[in-house]
This record gives structure tokens, C-alpha cells and sequence, in this order.
């Protein structure tokens, strides 16, 4: 009998098929990622590269979540998140009911309480909620059954959007542990900062802030932190800032929450925050550009920056249709607890 | 619990070398074929089939990874729920000939599945099931093409296949709960 050829430069299979168990899992609801592990997290990454595969198919669909409801309820304006949301449901054969504040009964003067009574009496089995309140979904977790997705509650959180965007990290850069990232822009109204600190701090990555003063939230200063976030370098120099950094990430600026007089004027704010070819020569070669979107052209990123070979936008946004299937997966794919 | 070990790396190592003679006679060589492996045990059993059959027939057939946990029956039965792994077959397999592997073959039902996540990536022009071991007890009208080794076994006994690229050495054992009964 001739011996087994082995095979040259194959990779162990522990590298192709990553050792983890579902039982590091403990969440019924996704709020923020401040009570996330690390464990949980490199889960939903490895969970999101096998619905990746899915979702490069001809046909995008797998029947995992055939029979089981996904509603969406939105009381501020979304493109991209309930699209991305929608389609990952869809993608898992799930049911999708989208209900938006301003063509429901919310108009009518329904609370939210019986609102979300409403959509549970119907049989949802998890519930995307965005809202301009902070905390919001954290009142909707402990009032109904079904599992809530925080797609975004005023200035707090946006969970799914911090984990598309370490996903995209990782997926470029192999690993968080040690990166740096630079998030630019209005850090005081960002809950894509707030939940992006929180998880790249899990994940051991480093985090400078950086914005003009009036919109660097004071409690991110170390001396005042008093624990109300993990550690975050702030600078409001952007140059100083993007200095060596792995990944540079620009916020979008609200335009429409910029009236209190925080910013003395978009064209200051462009000369000094906006990332542009020069700045980004600072950075490490090859960092990665992103924005949560959606991008205010010619503002936050130069146009030459956002089209250009650094810039992984568009990726953010294909990746977050991948990382959400994985969120709903986790939440509504196994056993009733 | 008590462990028996009914199949050594040398049994394992012949029986594969069988199911790759079979499947070559069966298919007259190994044009277009492709060795799909269920994961996580049947990954590198395909492999092994594959390098056998590059040993015998000079063209190594493609070899992919099915991950069949989206297409389970029993997911919300399940204590725990299984991690998703990225399938990743490098070829289309459209008209190809597909050999489905997998360590142990039990009640039919992961094979259904993984039927009907092959089906979901395109037509293949058959698909033929190999597994190391068939212990019995089917639930769903479904049989093996090529068989390692057959072992009966009672409901309560469990079936391990350990593979070295995996669990560090090659063997099949048989796990019986409590003592001496089987």
C-alpha cells in the first residue's frame, strides 16, 4: 500500500475552521456592546464570515429562520441600517414587517408602550428599533418578550454598526489587538463613537478621539472619566491625531443638530478635521478610511479620500448586511429560552 | 462511561483507501469530480480521499467544505445552537459529480441538510454520500454509496470519530453510558 500524499502548504485546519462554541453566548438582546465579551464578539465575527458565503451567492438565501418574525420599528430616518436589517432577515427567510413612527398609530397618539405591545401581540420575534431617545430600547427589553435590536437610540448607542465596523477592521487587518483607531468628527452626538469605543476597548484595540473641543464630550477627558467609558486618548489636534494610525474613522457631521452654535462654521470644521490626503499621509500606509454614513459630500472626507484605495465605505455597508444576519441568528436562530 | 476503541489510524487509513478504489471504479476515474467534506470531521476526511485518489490516478479532484448549520431541522430544539462556518467550495458544482463526506452517518438528517445546502449552490449532475463510519438508525430514507466501516450500535452508544487534524490522532470509538450493558 503506497503512502497518503500530503499536501504542500495547506493550512491547519484549525486556522480555516476556528475553534468556538455557541455557549460563550449569553445575550437575549442587543442593547450596546458595553456588556459584550470579547468571546461574544470574535463569535458574531466568525458567524459573519459564514454568512458572508451566503450571501455571495446567486441566489442569497438559507432557510435558518424560516417562520420567525423580524420587525422593524424606526421613529428617526434610516436608509441604510433598516435596508441593511431587512435584507439580512430576508436573507435568513425570516418574515419582515417595517413600521415607520410617521405613517403608524404612533401619530395618533399611541404610546410607544402599547405600540410595542401592539407589534408583540402579533408575533414578532425580534424587534429593530431606532429611537431619539436614549435608552429607549433598554425600556422596550424590559417591557416585551421578544428580543431588541438597538439600531440606534438618540446620542447612546448603535451597536450593529460598531460591530460592522470591527468586522471590517478585522477582516482587513486580521486583527484588532493593538490597532490603532482615530474616530474624527462630532464625538459629542455620535452613538456610532460611543458603541465603537466600547467594543475596540473589548478587543484591545486603541482609540483616539479627536474633534474640535466644543464637540469632544468632557467625560471622555481622562481626568474626568469616572468610568463612564474605557479609556480613550482625546485630541483635538487631527493632525497629531491620525499620526500612525491603523484606521481613520470620520463621523458624519449632523448638520441638523448643529444649531446650538457648537461649530462656528463647516468650512472651519473642513480645514481642520477633514480627512484629506495630506492627513491621511500621517497615518500608517495602507489605513483604513471609513465613515458610518451617510456621507455629507466634500465635508468629513475629501472626495480623492472617500473614492479612493484606502477607503473601505462601501465594504462597511456590505459587511453590515453579513454582521446583522449574524446578530439575528444569534438571537432568534436556536431554542427558546 | 466506558470508551472502546473499534477502529485504529491503520483501520482508518485502509478503509479510506477502499472508499477511494470504489469511488473511482464507481465513477470511471476522477473526472469532474468534486469531494465536498460536511464539516467539521468530514473537512479532512475529503482531503485524505482526494490525496489518495491524486496517488492513484494522477488528477486530484477539488475539494470544498460544506457548513450545514443554517439548514439544520433541529435548531430550535438544540441546547446548544451551532456556529456558523463559512462554506467554501472553490469551484461550481454544476454538473459536476459531488461526493458528500462525512465522518459518521446516524439518522439521515445532517445528510439532509447538506442536500439541501448543495442544492442552494447549483445542480450538480449527482451527488453520492461517503462516510467513514454508517452506525445505523436512520430516520429518513436515506443510505450510504461508500462506507467505511459498519457498526451496529444501540441507541444509547455514542460514536467519536477522532482525526488527527483535528483531535490529534486517528481512531473510532464507541462510548457506552453506565457499564456493561449495550
Amino acid at each position: 500500500m503506497r503512502p497518503m500524499v500530503q499536501r504542500e502548504g495547506a493550512p491547519p485546519l484549525s486556522e480555516t475552521i476556528p475553534e468556538i462554541s455557541t455557549s460563550v453566548w449569553k445575550h437575549n438582546h442587543i442593547l450596546d456592546l458595553d456588556d459584550f465579551t470579547r468571546e461574544e464578539i470574535e463569535l458574531i465575527f466568525v458567524i459573519t464570515d459564514g454568512m458572508k458565503e451566503i450571501l455571495s451567492r446567486e441566489i442569497k438565501r438559507a432557510p435558518t429562520l424560516r417562520g420567525k418574525t423580524v420587525v422593524t420599528i424606526f421613529f428617526e430616518p434610516s436608509t441604510r441600517t433598516r435596508a441593511s436589517f431587512e435584507l439580512a432577515a430576508r436573507a435568513l427567510t425570516a418574515d419582515v414587517l417595517n413600521i415607520t413612527a410617521s405613517t403608524s398609530s404612533i401619530v395618533k397618539g399611541e404610546s410607544l408602550l402599547d405600540t410595542l405591545r401592539t407589534i408583540q401581540a402579533l408575533g414578532a420575534d425580534v424587534l429593530v428599533m431606532r429611537h431619539s431617545q436614549s435608552g429607549a430600547p433598554y425600556l422596550a427589553a424590559r417591557q416585551v418578550n421578544m428580543s431588541v435590536v438597538n439600531a440606534g437610540d438618540g446620542a447612546h448607542a448603535h451597536p450593529s454598526q460598531a460591530l460592522l465596523d470591527m468586522y471590517t477592521m478585522r477582516s482587513r487587518l486580521g486583527h484588532l489587538e493593538g490597532r490603532k483607531v482615530v474616530i474624527i468628527g462630532d464625538i459629542l452626538h455620535s452613538r456610532v463613537a460611543r458603541s465603537n469605543i466600547w467594543g475596540l476597548s473589548t478587543m484591545g484595540a486603541e482609540v483616539v478621539v479627536c474633534g474640535p473641543p466644543t464637540l469632544l464630550p468632557l467625560y471622555m477627558n481622562e481626568d474626568r472619566a469616572g468610568g463612564q467609558l474605557p479609556r480613550v486618548t482625546v485630541e483635538s489636534n487631527a493632525d497629531k491625531a491620525v499620526e500612525g494610525a491603523d484606521v481613520v474613522m470620520a463621523l458624519r457631521l449632523q448638520l441638523e443638530r448643529q444649531e446650538k452654535g457648537l461649530l462656528p462654521a463647516v468650512r472651519e470644521y473642513v480645514r481642520y478635521y477633514q480627512i484629506t490626503q495630506e492627513r491621511l499621509a500621517r497615518a500608517k500606509p495602507g489605513a483604513l478610511v471609513m465613515h458610518p454614513g451617510p456621507v455629507n459630500e466634500g465635508i468629513e472626507v475629501s472626495p480623492e479620500v472617500s473614492h479612493g484605495a484606502n477607503s473601505v465605505i462601501e465594504e462597511q455597508v456590505t459587511n453590515g448586511v453579513a454582521v446583522r444576519m449574524a446578530l439575528l441568528y444569534l438571537l432568534a436562530g436556536g431554542k427558546k429560552h | 462511561m466506558s470508551e472502546k476503541v473499534i477502529a485504529t489510524a491503520d483501520d482508518i487509513r485502509r478503509a479510506l483507501t477502499r472508499v477511494a478504489h470504489e469511488i473511482l471504479e464507481r465513477n470511471r476515474g476522477a473526472d469532474n469530480l468534486v469531494l465536498v467534506g460536511m464539516l467539521t470531521r468530514g473537512a479532512p476526511l475529503a482531503q485524505r480521499l482526494a490525496d489518495i485518489i491524486a496517488s492513484l490516478e494522477n488528477i486530484r479532484p477539488q475539494v470544498g467544505n460544506l457548513d450545514i448549520g443554517l439548514y439544520r431541522d433541529d435548531l430550535s430544539l438544540r441546547d446548544t445552537q451551532p456556529v456558523i462556518h463559512r462554506t467554501d467550495i472553490p469551484t461550481d458544482i454544476s454538473d459536476k459529480k459531488v461526493i458528500l463526506v462525512d465522518d459518521v452517518l446516524f439518522t439521515g438528517r445532517s445528510i439532509r441538510a447538506a442536500m439541501d445546502a448543495l442544492i442552494d449552490l447549483g445542480r450538480p449532475q449527482l451527488v453520492q454520500l461517503a462516510v467513514l463510519v454508517d452506525r445505523g438508525h436512520r430516520e429518513l430514507p436515506i443510505r450510504a454509496d461508500y462506507i467505511g466501516k459498519n457498526i451496529p450500535t444501540a441507541l444509547s452508544e455514542q460514536i467519536e470519530v477522532r482525526l488527527k487534524e483535528i483531535d490529534g490522532k486517528d481512531e473510532v470509538v464507541i462510548i457506552t453510558e453506565g457499564r456493561g450493558q449495550a
